[in-house]
């Protein structure tokens, strides 16, 4: 899920720092200017899996946008309702997503509870800018009703519609 | 010096195993320990806690376990089976120990392999090579099958 990516930027070293070793000088910079920021993505190494990639996060929580799924350095990604296992429903008293599993004896229900460890498939991201805008949509912003929508600069879209997919507690072995 | 990437990817960009991102925040970890110097600014903050995050996440992956040998053995071990690279990255950072966790990392298995026992040896392969955590391996079914655990909540 890391990849490592070569950029090439151009930094500037204060005259003070001279006397320091250059490499050390560079980098400084380079951290101070990219590190956990919004263009987050472009560090060295990135964080960024490939298309299908199979990952393993914990449950941060449900709502009616899906299940919410968090790896602790990174939290935007989000498991649509009709990737779940089927036949899933939303319980919207618990706020929480559940599988209704089929068995001979009926409906055996499967709960997505918070704090839960989940296998997921990589089925799409998101790059979103988000860049200041200029005067113009600040003031379009201020006077719309809505309050703007904070969106990740990055996100992922997950899936657990397969076989071994979801929580790991519904694959161990007995 | 170390050579990274040793699973390259065409283009820009090379992919990392977790192995090799463990290795190199702990290292880096270490060095800032090491200069002992105080570093407070907003940037230097980010890049602390965005490093702990993910060596948090990946010490508690199968990467934990493993070496520069570790990994070269399981590249080496992982000819015969003719996967691709990011069929390997996954088995690689994984460590699958059923059949359903290989088919999921590893496309079109009906086709590629057409005995079910290539399946089984490719998971064998997987689980001698690569350590697994020491308590988990009393959890693990010899055979590797699954079963539907029929707990829905603890």
């Amino acid at each position: 899920m890391f990849v490592l990516v070569e950029m090439v930027d151009t930094v500037r070293i204060p005259p003070w720092q001279f006397d320091r070793n250059l490499n050390d000088s560079i980098a400084e910079e380079l951290n101070k200017k990219l590190a956990n920021k919004v263009q987050v993505h472009f560090r060295y190494v990135v964080f960024h899996p490939f298309l299908d990639e199979i990952l393993i996060g914990k449950i941060k929580g449900c709502s009616s946008e899906g299940v919410h799924v968090s790896l602790g350095f990174f939290d935007d990604i989000l498991i649509p309702p009709e990737s779940l296992q089927q036949p899933a429903k939303f319980d919207e008293v618990e706020q929480v997503w559940v599988w209704e599993y089929e068995t001979e004896e009926g409906a055996h229900d499967l709960y997505m509870d918070t704090g839960e460890e989940i296998r997921f498939r990589v089925v799409d991201e998101s790059f979103v800018d988000t860049s200041p805008t200029g005067p113009r949509s600040a003031e379009a912003a201020a006077t719309s009703e809505e309050p703007p929508k904070k969106e990740a600069p990055y996100s992922l879209v997950g899936s657990i519609i397969e076989p071994g997919l979801g929580l790991l507690s519904w694959w161990t072995n007995s | 010096m170390r050579r990274w990437g040793l699973l390259r990817k065409d283009g820009n960009s090379v992919l990392l195993s977790n192995y090799e991102v463990f290795q190199l925040l702990t290292d880096l970890k270490e060095q800032r320990r090491e200069s002992g110097k105080n570093k407070h600014s907003a940037g230097q903050q980010n890049l602390n806690t965005i490093t702990y995050e993910t060596l948090k996440y990946l010490s508690k992956t199968p990467c934990r376990h493993q070496s520069p040998e570790i990994v070269r053995e399981f590249l080496t071990a992982m000819k015969s089976h003719k996967l691709t690279k990011a069929e390997k990255l996954q088995l690689l950072n994984h460590r699958p120990v059923t059949a359903v966790e290989i088919q999921l990392m590893v496309e079109e298995t009906e086709e590629r392999f057409t005995e079910e026992e290539q399946i089984e040896e490719l998971l064998h392969t997987v689980m001698s090579v690569l350590p697994a955590e020491p308590e988990a391996e009393q959890k693990t079914d010899a055979s590797g099958d699954v079963e539907m655990n029929e707990e829905g909540r603890a």
